[in-house]
């Protein structure tokens, strides 16, 4: 039968299509063999996420209950969704946690970022050496490794290495902050810059993956530009402002949605999420805790691609 | 001819002119390659430092820890401690468990994301810009949102209601085996799956389309095509794939932990290892802990030590620029 198919479409095909249009035909193959090679991740985008996503949702609108032979549900309205915000002892207040972490950080790991490309992208001694140690925290999962979570072990950790578990790293901020309100910037701005060089152990581990995406941007941008610059008498300075800032910016803006996404993994509400469905089994709970968190962060960034898209500078 | 020589005699005074520079102008120079210096060794100080604490108090002996004169090289060195994580994690086993997730995933996730990237990249079809866009979307939703629907699939896993039909039970459970990772990583819902075509359709489209038409004159197939000109080509992007690939699965804890739970696995194992022992003596605990990190990092560092350079130049060229 299907031996009979297929002889019946060459021999139609010879017919219809004189020989002349070949190219129509090869364009015409190509899709098709385009989208044999999409289906598996069709399959999975459909069956392994649409769907899950789908039904996640409806989840949260439902109370289920685990039986032998499956699990039932019986509609709850938005019910699990008012639980969290009004009777939830934890979850607000994580939430916040969370997205101020977000704001926190993005700022400062793609500047941290870009500053480090920057440095590591000159010619200098031992380059190859510092790119290597650089992208080392891509590769050490810092939640595996980071996971103190018992007092006990904090304790031990201080006794040992004397003051604190970063021993050397123990870098106070307080010097700094009094310098800078000194010098009269912003309180605000101020405790935003001693938060960050308080955390730089975790902007550092966390911007691997960023500075090899600017690293990548930087080289791709041409010398040439950077040459007719200095013969025009431009500073390193100018240069950067004027010519590295605007031909990296749309990575500038891959950088930040792919920081944003990174954060999933570092907070506490991530955790609580899993808690929830696994210890204390109330899946639908956590599925509300699950959608509440991603239409945050989707608002957050539609907000920050708005705000930057703006800025962003297409060479082409 | 004129100009050319023209031209020559001018980038050579400029070139002149560069080089002598001002006494001025060498002394910034020279502070800031020293500030520059600086800045990196401090940097990489604080990328390595927690390593380095590891592996001094990996080899410590417990008297070493209370003599305060034993700062990092130990006075007492010993492998106890190693013997003692590498025995509570039952290492051979656990790694071993390890090392066959993170691999068959990985090399599935290579295929899965090549193909689907080069589709995106050069087989343009009705809608494939559309499905890209999705590409992003799965990239953009937590993992967290799908979780509990991902955990119920994998326990009563079945297709359109045909295994409900018959065998009679509702799905059969995946849970406790390696399917659910299969699956995952086949069809380019792995972790981080969308990262991985994003970055091999970037890379696809930075080759020539020359090459490829010429591939097609010569004779050969679209599959050919792929496979004896794009995969070659695409180097670079394969060494950063795979090692990312290898390494997130490797110490991923998330899916292992919703996927496995009779299974033992590094990432899942090491941070419940340390809680026998901290009944006794937490300070031994605490070494113990160490030694196991260290043991789960020594792979990694040990594949890192070998595919670093070539990782590291394949970044520059790896297409993970628009």
């Amino acid at each position: 039968m299907s031996k009979l198919l297929k002889w019946r479409t060459r021999t139609g095909e010879k017919r219809r299509i004189p020989k002349q249009h070949t190219k129509l035909t090869m364009n015409q193959k190509k899709a098709v063999l385009g989208v044999l090679f999409v289906t598996p991740w069709l399959l999975g985008f459909i069956f392994l996420f649409l769907i899950p996503l789908y039904q996640s949702f409806i989840y949260s609108l439902n109370t289920l209950t685990l039986g032998k032979g499956g699990f039932d549900t019986s509609y709850a309205g938005f019910s699990f969704y008012r639980e969290l915000f009004t009777k939830h002892p934890t979850f607000n207040r994580t939430l916040v946690e969370a997205i101020m972490d977000i704001v926190i950080s993005v700022p400062s790991i793609t500047i941290f970022s870009l500053f480090v490309a920057t440095l590591i992208n000159q010619k200098f001694r031992g380059r190859v050496f510092a790119r290597a140690i650089f992208f080392l925290p891509v590769l050490l999962a810092a939640p595996v490794l980071s996971l103190e979570n018992s007092s006990q072990m904090t304790s031990i950790a201080a006794s040992l290495t004397g003051a604190t578990e970063g021993g050397g790293l123990a870098f106070t901020s307080f010097e700094l902050k009094r310098m800078l309100l000194e010098a009269g910037v912003g309180s605000g701005i101020v405790t935003y810059i001693t938060g960050s060089v308080d955390r730089i152990y975790e902007v550092i581990s966390s911007s691997g993956v960023q500075i090899l995406i600017f690293l990548a941007a930087l080289q791709s941008i041409s010398p040439s530009l950077y040459e007719a610059a200095r013969i025009e008498g431009t500073t390193g300075y100018e240069a950067f402002w004027k010519i590295t800032l605007p031909m990296i910016s749309p990575i500038m803006l891959t950088n930040v949605v792919y920081t944003v996404i990174d954060s999933y993994n570092r907070n506490e509400l991530s955790v609580m999420i899993k808690d929830t469905a696994f210890q204390s089994l109330n899946f639908s709970l956590s599925a509300a805790m699950a959608w509440v968190y991603f239409l945050i962060v989707s608002i957050i960034l539609l907000i920050t691609t708005g705000l930057i898209s703006r800025k962003v500078f297409y060479y082409d | 001819m004129k100009v050319q020589t023209e031209v020559r005699a001018a980038a050579w005074k400029i070139k002149k002119s560069l080089q002598t520079i001002s006494p001025l102008q060498r002394a910034k120079h020279w502070s800031w390659v020293i500030v520059r210096a600086i800045l990196i060794t401090g940097f990489c100080f604080v990328i390595l430092y927690p390593l380095f604490f590891k592996l001094s108090v990996s080899f410590k002996d417990r008297m070493d820890v209370y003599d305060s004169t034993v700062l990092w090289i130990p006075k007492h060195f010993t492998i106890d401690t190693i013997r003692i994580a590498f025995n509570a994690l039952n290492y051979p086993k656990t790694a071993l468990n390890s090392l066959l997730i993170a691999s068959v995933s990985t090399l599935l996730q290579l295929i899965s994301c090549s193909l689907a990237a080069f589709a995106f990249a050069r087989l343009r079809f009705k809608g494939s810009g559309l499905l890209f866009g999705g590409v992003i979307f799965t990239i953009i939703v937590p993992v967290q949102t799908l979780m509990v629907t991902t955990y119920l699939n994998y326990r009563y896993f079945d297709i359109f209601g045909l295994i409900e039909l018959f065998t009679g039970q509702k799905g059969i459970n995946l849970l406790d085996s390696y399917w659910p990772f299969i699956l995952q990583s086949i069809t380019g819902m792995g972790i981080k799956s969308g990262l991985f075509i994003f970055i091999f359709r970037q890379f696809f489209r930075g080759i020539p389309i020359e090459l490829e038409e010429a591939s097609y004159i010569d004779g050969c197939s679209v599959l050919q095509s792929f496979t004896r000109i794009m995969v070659p080509n695409a180097v670079p992007a394969m060494v950063t794939v795979i090692l990312f690939s290898f390494v997130w699965q490797w110490n991923d804890n998330y899916y292992v932990s919703l996927f496995l739970t009779s299974t033992d696995v590094l990432s899942t194992k090491l941070p419940v290892m340390w809680a026998s022992f901290s009944l006794n003596d937490p300070l031994y605990a605490y070494l113990v802990k160490n030694a196991g990190e260290l043991l789960f990092m020594a792979p990694i560092i040990i594949l890192y030590i070998f595919a670093q350079r070539y990782f590291v130049e394949s970044v520059e060229r790896s297409g993970l620029i628009g």
